[in-house]
């Protein structure tokens, strides 16, 4: 059951790879920038984007009124999402919490139970994954609701429980997009679960499913893998050469399926029936591990069969295979110690697509990266690896930070020239000119509150122009002189200056109404030259506010910025040795298990070389035959 | 192998290549019979090694320790970059002054978009021309922030350009020409950019 075991192992986050949030109408433009990046698999960038605009969101005093409050739900989302992506999994998961937590709507709730419980699932903390589905009641978006059922199934597998996952992946069926997951998780279940002859049936069907995108077919194949290795190890090779001969000849599972195709037949003492399928695989790169391994088995057969010349001939081409391919393993040992194989990772343009590991091998000076492949598909590798050129990628943004420090440095300082002899001037123009605009602003006001006074109690003399006014003292200071005096030259002045104050009040009184409303239309007219000298006002105390905030206030926080950064420099260099230092450690304890491999496959092949000429030599017919 | 019983079945492992004689002897006489077995060397089966438990489980706790201070570390520098780009955005463009213009293509649809020109009050402010990647994530949603500048509080005016490329192949190239005005707050302008074939306008300024 080992083989079966190990070949069963990885299918469980199949198919749970987080989708982005959905956001529908775009209402928020810097929410749409944090995904433009995220689409680019810019995470750092689209993190810092979101994480910037919730925080400034979740400040707001009416958030209602902001355009991110469209989106807020997918946003929280989405953070989860991209903090994963950006292998921060400490961190994943306290954005959707939030949610949890807030007045959402059920639907809402139980959309982000389902994603936090996936984001434990994938930290592997299962039980936070358990707590967070029993979190789920009542309704569930229908468009999640195949991938939370398969989540739920997955979380039972890994925390032994296949009896409650066969129950949730029995009726879980019939979703077209997970058909081939389900069907094959199912049989794993029932396998887990001690329910053999069920598992293999369901193999059975999961094997023959109708599959036609690279995934489900991927998936079909490694059906049919597992349950032709379960009936070999059975002993049942007539069934199991029939499921090995299912899976596809070209995808990813194909060789180990020649391999134990052949092995079904030689098991059953069929060698020249085996020697079909180890014959197509063993023109194959020769650095695959069932290809070494065929590489051997087929001059087996061959000596099984009695063809003992062309068995020597064949062990010595393995054993010219096997010294070659020993030669490169230590070649490539030699070059990641060397560094190449970093040097390789970190090449920008050998990771513009997804076959750039594939592709390192075309680069000069890069070592051989077939022997890693396997090793480079694990999850650990992928996750060191990606930590790496993370680590790489924060370098290069620290050493920008540092260049940027200094420009604003630089900025600064010459904004601080700039202003500084200018202003003292400036301000001594500006604080004359603020003392009249004041003033003015006092007079209109003073008008305005007599206008108002008089509206209550009517004061005409109030509205009397400068001449009337100069008039009425004049008369009244002649009438004051005059006295009391009886003469008839005094008499006739003071009838002359009485009948000139009747005058005036005359016309005040009669002129009143006009006179008050002309007053208003005055008044009213300041109003804009007074509302234009405001704005003025203000946009030199703005600018003249930006004029000092420019310049002044950033010392303080540059330099700390500056040390930070210089922190982070130092201790990224440090990670990336020892990160560096793992990859090349882990690549290397893999090529040498290999070497090993290839040396006691070599030592098989020189003993096969002389013992199949001994039996030729004795056997001289079959020589000749050859 | 000695005497053997005169019914039933016997197992042998030869570790090498043998011939067996049967001899049976009876009242009647005695008959012989021989087999010979092969031994041919069978090639291992094994899998690949795999290193040691203790091995794994070193590699995997030093593995492990390294991911958690690299987390810790990339916590610090998304903290140190929404610092610095809030203190280049105060230094650089102050509110007052601040004018951001993004660009989105319209919802569903296939032109191929090969660059974007801007000016502003007839100054060039932006050329871009776009990867495949980046297309990709416009196509997707994304919304791309094409520019960040400073102008003064008042109108201007806004000449956009755009080169693209429709489905079968053939060229084709848009422009638009619209006025956005600056006050004291920043100013974001939204380009939405459509295909001729779409039946949309070609390019729409939002109002954000």
């Amino acid at each position: 059951m080992r083989a079966t075991r190990q070949l069963i192992g990885l299918v469980l986050v199949l198919g749970l790879a987080a989708r982005p949030a959905t956001c529908g109408d775009l209402k928020d433009l810097y929410f749409g920038e944090a995904l433009y990046h995220a689409y680019q698999g810019q995470y750092f960038d689209a993190l810092q984007r979101l994480d910037t605009e919730l925080a400034q969101y979740h400040v707001l005093d009416e958030p209602k009124l902001d355009t991110l409050h469209y989106h807020i739900n997918d946003a929280e989302f989405s953070v989860g999402d991209f903090e994963l992506d950006y292998r921060m999994h400490q961190r994943a998961g306290r954005a959707i919490k939030a949610v949890l937590e807030g007045a959402v709507d059920e639907a809402v709730r139980n959309e982000a139970a389902f994603r936090l419980a996936r984001i434990h699932f994938q930290k592997g903390q299962l039980d936070d994954a358990l707590q967070a589905l029993a979190r789920i009641k009542g309704t569930v978006p229908e468009e999640i609701k195949g991938d939370l059922e398969f989540l739920q199934a997955n979380v039972y597998m890994a925390t032994g429980q296949p009896g409650e996952a066969v129950k949730v992946l029995s009726q879980l069926r019939s979703n077209e997009r997970l058909a081939g997951f389900v069907a094959y998780n199912l049989s794993i279940a029932l396998l887990q679960d001690g329910r053999t002859q069920e598992a293999i049936e369901q193999l059975d069907k999961a094997g023959q499913l109708p599959a036609d995108d690279p995934a489900t077919l991927a998936i079909r194949d490694k059906s049919n893998l597992v349950l032709g290795t379960m009936l070999f190890e059975s002993g049942n090779f007539e069934r199991a050469r029939q499921s090995l001969d299912r899976v596809h000849l070209e995808g990813p599972f194909s060789n180990q399926a020649l391999l134990r195709a052949g092995w079904a037949e030689a098991s059953a003492l069929q060698y020249d029936r085996a020697l079909v399928p180890w014959n197509i695989l063993v023109g194959r790169e020769p650095t695959d591990a069932a290809v070494q391994e065929v590489i051997l088995a087929v001059p087996h057969a061959y000596a099984s069969l009695k063809l003992h010349g062309r068995a020597a001939l064949l062990y010595g081409r393995a054993l010219e295979l096997f010294s070659n391919q020993i030669e490169r393993v230590d070649a490539s040992i030699r070059s990641i110690r060397e560094g190449q194989f970093l040097n390789a990772l970190i090449r920008e343009e050998s990771r513009e697509d997804e076959t750039w590991v594939i592709r390192l091998r075309n680069l000069p000076d890069a070592p051989e990266t077939y022997y890693l492949m396997e090793l480079m598909a694990s999850h650990d590798f992928q996750t060191a690896l990606h930590n790496y050129l993370d680590l790489e990628d924060l370098r290069s943004r620290f050493i920008a930070w540092k260049t940027s420090l200094d420009a604003f440095d630089d900025i600064i300082r010459l904004r601080g020239q700039n202003y500084e002899p200018l202003l003292p001037e400036v301000d001594a123009q500006f604080r004359e000119l603020d003392s009249r605009i004041r003033l003015r602003l006092e007079q209109r006001k003073h008008l305005a509150e007599r206008l108002q006074a008089i509206l209550i109690a009517p004061r005409p003399g109030y509205l009397a122009t400068a001449e009337e006014q100069i008039a009425g003292e004049r008369s009244a200071l002649i009438e004051k002189r005059l006295g009391n005096s009886n003469d008839p030259e005094s008499l006739a002045l003071r009838q002359r200056a009485v009948r000139l104050r009747g005058a005036l009040t005359w016309r005040l009184e009669t002129e009143y109404n006009d006179r008050l409303t002309a007053a208003y239309v005055h008044l009213n007219e300041l109003k804009a030259p007074l509302d234009a000298l405001t704005r003025q006002y203000d946009a030199f105390v703005g600018t003249r506010q930006a004029a000092t905030h420019s310049y002044v206030g950033y010392d303080v926080q540059i330099a700390r910025l500056r040390e930070r950064v210089g922190d982070a420099l130092q201790r990224v260099d440090m990670l990336i040795a020892r990160q560096g230092h793992m990859i090349e450690t882990v690549a290397i304890n893999q090529l040498e298990a290999r070497r090993e491999r290839l040396a006691v496959q070599q030592t098989a092949a020189r003993f096969g070389v002389a013992d199949s000429y001994d039996r030729a030599a004795r056997a001289p017919s079959d020589a000749g035959g050859q | 192998m000695g005497p053997v019983a005169a019914q039933g079945s016997t197992t042998v492992r030869p570790s090498q290549s043998t011939t067996y004689t049967v001899t049976a002897k009876g009242p009647g006489g005695s008959a012989h019979v021989s087999a010979q077995v092969t031994i041919t060397s069978a090639p291992p089966q094994a899998a690949v090694q795999k290193p040691s438990q203790e091995d794994i489980s070193s590699d995997q706790q030093q593995m492990r320790g390294l991911d958690e201070q690299i987390q810790e570390i990339k916590s610090d520098s998304l903290r140190m970059s929404a610092e610095l780009s809030q203190l280049e955005e105060k230094l650089l463009y102050p509110s007052g002054t601040q004018v951001a213009i993004f660009v989105e293509i319209a919802k569903g649809d296939t032109m191929r978009l090969d660059a974007v020109r801007l000016q502003i009050d007839g100054q060039l402010v932006a050329h871009y021309i776009y990867s495949a990647k980046e297309l990709q994530a416009l196509r997707k949603g994304g919304v791309q922030r094409i520019y960040v500048g400073n102008v003064a509080t008042g109108d201007h005016k806004l000449d956009v350009l755009v080169d693209g490329k429709l489905e079968g192949g053939a060229d084709f190239s848009r422009t638009g020409q619209f006025t956005f005005r600056k006050e004291v707050k920043p100013r974001l302008v939204g380009l939405t950019l459509a295909g001729p074939r779409s039946g949309n306008t070609p390019i729409t300024l939002g109002d954000w």
